[in-house]
C-alpha cells in the first residue's frame, strides 16, 4: 500500500487516516448512503484487509455502493504465506457482490472503472479490488477506459409492462391496499415518484427499517415502521390488508415476523431490482423486476386516481392512544424518546441521524419522524455494533452542509470511540448521544422477556464519557435529568468540533411494541405501563 | 419434493470462478453430487454440469443466485427427460482364467471397451446414462473390482437452440423478461 500512499499527496483526493480499517469500511458505507455516490476505503494487506470484512458484509447485506482497495504481496509470492499475505478474494467472496485480484498494472484502471461500475449499476453492493505490490510500482501509460460493462452483466433496470399492468390491475380491485416502502426507493433515489405514486393511489404507507424516509413521516398517508418493533396501527393494518405492494425491501425476517402468520389476507405485488429476491421468502402473485425508479414512473402512468379514506381511519383508530398520550407527558416517560424527539425538534427533523445497534436504534426508528430517506443511516441487515460513530464521520464527510447527529447505546460507543480522534483530526461538527443504560440494553431485554430475567454478561461498566470526549479534544456534556435534554442538544448544536452528550438514562427500560422472535406480527407484546386497551378491537 | 437436479451452468473462463459457483452453493446449504467442467463451443466460456439434490423451489432459487455472480452467463436446469446425459466409469476389475472371457462378454454387452490388460486383471471403460453404468458396476462387482473412477454427469438438452443465449432470455415467469 505505501506505493499507494506515495501518490496520494499529489492527488486531489481527500483521504481520511481513521484510527481502524473497519470503521473506514463503514465511514465508506455511510458517506455512500448519504450521499448516493461510491463510498471508497482502502486498506493494506493482511490484517488491514481482513478488519474490512465486517463493513463489506454491512454494505453487501443493505445493497450499499461502496469500493474497497486492499494491498497484496507480489504475484510471485501469492500462495508462500508471505509476510501479511492474506487471500482477500477468499475471504471476502461472500460478503462481496464482486471482487478482483489484479494481475498486470495496464488492468488497475479497467478494473477499478468496472468496480465502481458494478458496485453502483444494478443492486448496488461492495467490491473489492485487491492489488498486489509490485502492480503499483510497475509504470504503464495511463489510457482511461471508457468501456464498461460485460455480457454476462445486464441487470434489468426497466420493468416489464405486462408486469407493471397486472400490478396496476391487482392495486384497481384492492379495498385494504398497503405499501410497505423499502430501501430500494432510496437507493435509486426515487423519493419524488413514490410520493407522487402514493398520493394518485392514496394507498398508506408502511417502512421497513430502512425504508423510513423514503416519504416524509410527516406526511398523511405515512403510519411509521412494520415489523419487530413496528407501531401497533401498522402491523394491526398489516394483518388487515388485501393487497400488500412491496417497493424495494427484501421481506426481512425483521419485517415480517413467522412467514406463515405475514399479511395473511394479502395478495402481493413486489418490486425489486434483485429477480432473487423474488419469492424467496414470501408468495409474490405480481412480481416486477426493476429499479425502483423506472418502475413507479411506469406504474404512475398505469394506476388510477384514488383514496382509501375509511381505510386510513380504520389503521388509525388502531394506534396505541395510551402510549401516544404518555409521549405528550413527557416528565412521566422514560428519556431515550425525550431524547429522539428533542433532537428531531431541535433540527426541524431535517438532521442527518446516524445510529449504533440496539435498544436505542429502534427508539430513533421509531420516533423521531424522517422526512427524507438519506437522512436516515442505520445498519439494518447486519447489525453492526460500532456503527454510530464511524457512520457519522462518513455522512458529515460527505455532506458538510447537514447537520449529523448520531444516536448510540453505551455498548456500541465503547466499540469504536478511538474515531473520535479521526473526527476531531478532520474537524467535523457531529453531535454523538450517548443512551447510556449501563448494560448491553437490548441483549438485558431479551434476557427479562425471554429467559426469565437472566441477566448474563449485559452489565456494562464504561468510561467517564465527558473526560473521554475532552481527552480527545472534543467537548463532553453530561445529561442526567430530563429538563436538561433540550438545553444540551442546543448547546451541542452551537459548539464547533465534535460534541459528545452522555444521557444517563433508566437502566431497564425496554423497546416496546416486541414482536417475540419466531412469533408473528401480530403477536407483539406492548409495554405492560402503556398498554393499549386490546377490548377495543 | 427433494430430488437431483442437473444444472447446466455456462460461465466465463475467468480464474477463481469455479470457487464462485462451488462457494455460492455450500452457502445456500446445498450438497452437490457431482461437477464436471470443460469447454464450452463458445471460446473463452466454460460450461459446468452440477448435479444437486433440492427441493425444486430452493434450486430455482439458487440458480437465482448463480445469475448474480459477475462470470455467470446462462443457468439452466435439464430435468429429467428433455436432455441426453452420459457418464464415464474406468474401472480395473480382478480377471483369472475363467472369468477373463466373461468380463469381456458383459463389457460387450455395455460398449464398454478394454483399455488395458495384465495377467490378473482388465482395465474397463464405459460411458451411459446413471442407470446403465450402475448396471454395469453392479456386474463388476461380481468379479472384484480394484480400482475405480467415475466420472460427474454431463448432460445437453434435446431441443434444437444452443447455450448462446445471454442472462436477459433466461426463461421464467416473466421475472427475467425484459421490457417490450
Amino acid at each position: 500500500m505505501i506505493p499507494l500512499y506515495d501518490a496520494i499527496p499529489s492527488s486531489s483526493l481527500h483521504h481520511v487516516l481513521v484510527r481502524f480499517e473497519q470503521w473506514a469500511g463503514l465511514a465508506a458505507d455511510a458517506y455512500a448512503r448519504a450521499t448516493a455516490e461510491v463510498g471508497v476505503c482502502i486498506a493494506t494487506s493482511g490484517p488491514g484487509a481482513t478488519n474490512l470484512v465486517t463493513a463489506l458484509a454491512n454494505a453487501q447485506l443493505d445493497s450499499i455502493p461502496m469500493v474497497a482497495i486492499t494491498g497484496q504481496v507480489g504475484p510471485a509470492l501469492i500462495g508462500r504465506d508471505w509476510y501479511q499475505e492474506v487471500d482477500i478474494t477468499g475471504v471476502s467472496l461472500p460478503v462481496t457482490k464482486h471482487n478482483y485480484l489484479v494481475q498486470r498494472a495496464e488492468d488497475i484502471a479497467p478494473t477499478i472503472k468496472e468496480a465502481f461500475y458494478l458496485a453502483r449499476s444494478g443492486r448496488p453492493g461492495p467490491v473489492l479490488v485487491d492489488i498486489p505490490k509490485n502492480v503499483f510500482i510497475s509504470k504503464v501509460p495511463y489510457i482511461y477506459p471508457t468501456k464498461t460493462g460485460r455480457k454476462s452483466y445486464q441487470p434489468t433496470t426497466k420493468p416489464n409492462i405486462r408486469q407493471v399492468r397486472l400490478a396496476a390491475e391487482e392495486i384497481r380491485h384492492a379495498k385494504k391496499p398497503l405499501i410497505m416502502a423499502g430501501h430500494g426507493i432510496i437507493l435509486s433515489s426515487a423519493g419524488q415518484e413514490f410520493q407522487q405514486f402514493a398520493e394518485k393511489t392514496g394507498i398508506p404507507v408502511i417502512y421497513t427499517l430502512l425504508g423510513l424516509g423514503s416519504m416524509s413521516e410527516l406526511h398523511p398517508q405515512s403510519l411509521g415502521m412494520m415489523g419487530m418493533h413496528g407501531h401497533r396501527h401498522v402491523n394491526r393494518a398489516l394483518e388487515e390488508c388485501d393487497l400488500l405492494i412491496n417497493i424495494g425491501a427484501r421481506f426481512d425476517d425483521r419485517a415480517t415476523g413467522r412467514l406463515s402468520g405475514f399479511a395473511p389476507n394479502a395478495r402481493v405485488v413486489h418490486v425489486d431490482i434483485d429477480p432473487a429476491e423474488i419469492g424467496k421468502n414470501v408468495l409474490t402473485h405480481v412480481p416486477v423486476v426493476g429499479d425502483a425508479r423506472e418502475a413507479l414512473r411506469m406504474l404512475i402512468e398505469e394506476v388510477d386516481s384514488g383514496d382509501h379514506k375509511a381505510w386510513l381511519d380504520w389503521i388509525d383508530g388502531q394506534r396505541n392512544r395510551v402510549l401516544e398520550a404518555a409521549l405528550e407527558d413527557r416528565p412521566e416517560w422514560p428519556e431515550p424518546y425525550a431524547i429522539i424527539r428533542g433532537i428531531a425538534e431541535a433540527t426541524d427533523n431535517e438532521a442527518i441521524l446516524t445510529t449504533d445497534v440496539g435498544q436505542h436504534q429502534m427508539w430513533a426508528a421509531q420516533q423521531f419522524g424522517f422526512k427524507y430517506g438519506d437522512r436516515w443511516i442505520t445498519s439494518g441487515g447486519l447489525g453492526t455494533m460500532g456503527y454510530g460513530l464511524p457512520s457519522a464521520i462518513g455522512a458529515k464527510m460527505g455532506r458538510p452542509d447537514l447537520e449529523v447527529w448520531s444516536i448510540v447505546g453505551d455498548g456500541g460507543f465503547q466499540m469504536s470511540f478511538s474515531e473520535l480522534a479521526t473526527a476531531v483530526q478532520e474537524k467535523l461538527d457531529i453531535n454523538i448521544a450517548i443512551i447510556n443504560n449501563g448494560y448491553l440494553g437490548m441483549v438485558r431485554q431479551w434476557q427479562d422477556l425471554f429467559h426469565n430475567h437472566n441477566y448474563s454478561e449485559v452489565r456494562i461498566s464504561a468510561p467517564d464519557f465527558v473526560q473521554l470526549a475532552e481527552a480527545f479534544g472534543a467537548t463532553g456534556i453530561r445529561v442526567t435529568s430530563d429538563e436538561d435534554i433540550m438545553p444540551a442538544i442546543q448547546r451541542a448544536r452551537s459548539i464547533k468540533g465534535p460534541v459528545v452528550i452522555d444521557f444517563v438514562v433508566e437502566p431497564e427500560a425496554n423497546v416496546y411494541p416486541i414482536v417475540p422472535p419466531g412469533a408473528s406480527n401480530s403477536e407483539m407484546m406492548h409495554d405492560p405501563q402503556w398498554s393499549p386497551d386490546e377490548e377495543d378491537v | 419434493m427433494e430430488h437431483a437436479h442437473t444444472l447446466v451452468v455456462l460461465v466465463e473462463d475467468q480464474p477463481g470462478v469455479l470457487n464462485r459457483v462451488v462457494s455460492l452453493l455450500r452457502r445456500r446449504s446445498f450438497n452437490i453430487d457431482s461437477i464436471t467442467v470443460g469447454h464450452s463451443e463458445q471460446p473463452g466460456m466454460s460450461r459446468m454440469t452440477l448435479v444437486v439434490r433440492g427441493e425444486d423451489a430452493d434450486v430455482e432459487q439458487a440458480g437465482k443466485q448463480l445469475y448474480k455472480l459477475l462470470e455467470v452467463m446462462k443457468v439452466t436446469d435439464l430435468s429429467e427427460g428433455e436432455a441426453i446425459t452420459r457418464e464415464m466409469v474406468m474401472v480395473k476389475v480382478a480377471a483369472k482364467g475363467q472369468s477373463r472371457s466373461e468380463i469381456l462378454q458383459i463389457a460387450q454387452v455395455y460398449n464398454a471397451r478394454v483399455l488395458d490388460a495384465t495377467p490378473t486383471t482388465l482395465m474397463i471403460e464405459a460411458t451411459g446414462d446413471e442407470a446403465q453404468i450402475d448396471s454395469f458396476l453392479t456386474m463388476m462387482r461380481v468379479f472384484g473390482i480394484r480400482e475405480m473412477v467415475r466420472s460427474g454427469k454431463i448432460a445437453m438438452s434435446r431441443t434444437s437452440g444452443t447455450s448462446r443465449q445471454g442472462k436477459s432470455d433466461a426463461p421464467s415467469n416473466g421475472v427475467y423478461a425484459a421490457a417490450d
